[in-house]
């Protein structure tokens, strides 16, 4: 795809800025779409319709109107908040949020950069959301904002550690931490995928990644850090009109980010599952797309299925329970791997 | 008050850190206080060191009001007011207070009407409790199924008396609309739906693990406490204590049924947590459903306004008659001078005793705690505030 745009466009600025606008071309999209799919599922589930008139067929033009009623709300910063800092979360957040998928591929031909040190990067970059949540908080200058940033960042912080090791143990095997080359080695049928490698160990190391990407996305039964029934709205408290958007966008961006990533890393990415049926660019992007998606799902799922851990459970989570299965992933692969 | 001292933290630099206890303010606009309370808590870290329940945001003079009434029947609506839950349960402990200090025996229809109307909000009352619980722990769904299945039980009340809320359905002597054709049958449709509806509550909130591992061996109340605070209904028996009014100081016509009060036995942790005192509730709906549909298939016929009297004018005199509401110990006390309205009526609110319980049992948790306890303790503030 580079190729293609360096023909068009004989000019590095210009493809570069192209190549990084591509994801944004599904993100926008996406979340409009996602945040209408996580009203009607979650209604569904409940036994209610959600929203059915805006727009027409079932209120599919709801995100859309509360988006126009979004801009149009008064922006409001707290007398006493630290005006530049508070301004500043919400972008940051978004960046953090949004320069993860310089690395995903998105098919066998569009990825943002090429690095080869993809995973790294991507595991750094992602922890720049952390940053912009106490930013968040602490610039409110209110109680609850505070609360839900120290537990958000505390959450974060915690729950990177079983994330990474979860994806060591797949860095193990495919010896590279460059998404597309770990995405060539899942080529072919979907027993090739690095789930179903060196069964059952892999396997786990997925279950870990999954669950720990629940709690650095805020997901329940993770979403201390919002727990609305506690501290109000934690660190989005005083966030409103195109701001509290910008923290929305952010959230279901990175709810797919880490969709992404299971998928990239555990289900073989843009292969499809029949080998060579349906395989190619083009249908990369649609296996892409529709194994983000369903994780997407599972995590609504969860969330309307599941009351919400407290502070100290969620540490003994993390620590006591998926952190040393995670080593004993890592450990266990290895040992394989030499044998 | 138990005093929790921070130790101060030496930093590597040899400086000594100190650490503050902070103030915060929680309600009365916040999303899980329920109602209008406002609890000040004083909290370090994420631990609540004491908490203080600020009430009377939602004071509304019912004592001056049913003083200030022409007759004694004007107060009923004053008393739907009370617990906006419950309302049929208040009705029913005023009523039973005139008509004690009257001394008029209602017929037996409108003793088993009554009966029904009681349990069935009983049933409506329980399950914004363990609804809106439900939604303190973070799940939302149960909530929603919790709703649907109480609109029904509002339907039937709709169907007999017009009201879906307050209701002003039982008057001094009787009630005010006798049920209305095909009440029975779709009641006992109801009793049918709603067993199987149990069993799902269950599987999708009671047993769930979350939710196990948030409410188990949390706020213990010990059975000497409670009592000592006098605690009552549900809270009590969720504390291991067999009593319900009901069954030990029996009014109306609830000997005639086959039914068990239901008492916490710390299942899941300790006698007198917070999954106690919810599965209470929950047991409790399955009582109140055998209730209902022993009176639906003995309820006999006959005129449920003749003893309804014409002015009510007791002698001189008080009396306190107690009942069990969805939330505990409801009391009335009324004072007659003679006149053709109340001298005084004293309330006797469970829930005001269940919040006064609250500091007791929250200090030292945390704040996440704080908020199931509370919760687990189903407070009305229309009822703690009068």
């Amino acid at each position: 795809m580079e190729q293609l745009l360096r023909n068009i466009l004989d000019n590095d600025f210009f493809v570069y800025t192209a190549m990084a606008i591509v994801p944004l071309l599904w993100i926008l999209p996406y979340a409009l779409g996602v945040i209408w799919l996580e009203r009607k599922v979650s209604a569904h589930m409940q036994d209610r319709l959600g929203p059915m008139r805006t727009g027409g067929w079932h209120g599919w033009a709801q995100t859309i109107a509360d988006m126009m009623k979004l801009l149009q709300k008064e922006d409001i910063v707290p007398a006493a908040a630290d005006k530049k800092l508070h301004t500043l979360a919400p972008y940051l957040m978004f960046i953090g949020a949004y320069a993860v998928y310089a690395t995903i591929p998105f098919s066998s031909d569009y990825i943002g950069s090429d690095l080869n040190i993809g995973l790294f990067y991507i595991v750094a970059v992602s922890s720049i959301t952390a940053v912009a949540i106490l930013m968040s908080g602490w610039s409110s200058n209110n109680k609850w904002s505070l609360l839900g940033a120290m537990r958000s960042v505390a959450q974060i912080v915690s729950y990177e550690i079983p994330t990474i090791l979860a994806l060591l143990a797949v860095v193990m095997i495919a010896g590279t931490l460059n998404l597309q080359e770990i995405n060539k080695m899942q080529t072919g049928w979907f027993w090739n995928w690095f789930v179903f490698q060196k069964f059952p160990f892999i396997f786990i190391a997925f279950i870990i990644y999954f669950v720990a990407s629940l709690a650095e996305t805020n997901r329940t039964p993770f979403d201390i850090p919002e727990a609305e029934s506690e501290i109000v709205a934690g660190y989005i408290t005083e966030y409103s009109g195109m701001k509290f958007a910008m923290f929305m966008l952010s959230e279901f961006v990175n709810m797919f980010a880490v969709s992404a990533i299971a998928a990239t890393v555990f289900l073989g990415g843009w292969n499809s599952p029949f080998g060579e049926f349906m395989s190619g660019p083009v249908w990369g992007v649609f296996w892409f797309l529709s194994k983000g998606m369903f994780f997407v799902f599972i995590q609504m799922w969860l969330r309307w299925t599941l009351p919400r851990l407290r502070v100290d459970q969620l540490m003994y989570v993390s620590w006591k329970v998926l952190t040393p299965w995670a080593f004993a992933c890592i450990v266990c692969v290895g040992l394989w791997m030499m044998l | 008050m138990t005093e929790i001292i921070t130790p101060p933290i030496k930093s590597s630099i040899g400086r000594t850190v100190r650490t503050e206890e902070m103030l915060l303010n929680m309600g009365p606009q916040h999303p899980s206080m329920h109602g209008v309370l406002r609890l000040e808590l004083v909290i370090d870290g994420e631990i609540v060191v004491d908490v203080v329940p600020q009430i009377g945001y939602l004071h509304r003079c019912f004592e001056k009001h049913a003083e200030s009434m022409t007759n004694y029947q004007q107060v009923v609506p004053y008393v739907d007011r009370m617990d906006y839950c419950a309302a049929m349960n208040m009705d029913f402990g005023y009523v039973i207070a005139v008509e004690k200090l009257l001394g008029i025996k209602v017929p037996e229809r409108v003793e088993y009407i009554r009966v029904i109307m009681a349990e069935l909000q009983r049933i409506a009352s329980h399950l914004i409790a363990a609804g809106t619980y439900g939604l303190d722990i973070g799940a939302w769904t149960p909530f929603l199924y919790m709703f649907r299945d109480r609109e029904r039980i509002l339907d039937l009340y709709e169907m007999t008396c017009g009201a879906r809320l307050l209701y002003n359905y039982m008057w001094v002597g009787g009630v005010s609309h006798d049920l209305p054709p095909g009440f029975i049958d779709k009641a006992k449709d109801f009793c049918k739906y709603f067993r199987p509806k149990i069993e799902e509550y269950n599987n999708l909130l009671s047993f769930n693990e979350i939710f196990i591992k948030r409410t188990a061996n949390v706020g213990v109340l010990p059975a000497d406490v409670a009592i000592a605070y006098g605690v009552s209904g549900p809270v009590l028996r969720g504390s291991g204590v067999n009593f319900d009014l009901r069954r030990d100081d029996l009014y109306s016509i609830y000997n005639r049924f086959e039914w068990e009060p239901q008492i916490g036995k710390g299942e899941m942790g300790t006698v007198g947590d917070c999954w106690d005192r919810y599965i209470v509730r929950i047991r409790e709906m399955e009582q109140s459903i055998n209730i209902v549909e022993q009176a639906l298939n003995q309820i006999p016929d006959g005129d449920v306004a003749s003893a309804i009297p014409k002015r009510i004018r007791p002698n001189p005199g008080d009396v306190y008659a107690r009942t069990e509401s969805a939330r505990g110990e409801l009391g009335f006390y009324v004072v007659s001078d003679g006149s053709g309205k109340p001298f005084r009526v004293k309330g006797r609110s469970p829930c005001f005793v269940h919040l006064s319980v609250l500091p007791e049992i929250s200090r030292g948790s945390m704040i996440a705690d704080m908020i199931a306890i509370a919760g687990s303790l189903d407070i009305v503030l229309g009822e703690v505030d009068r």
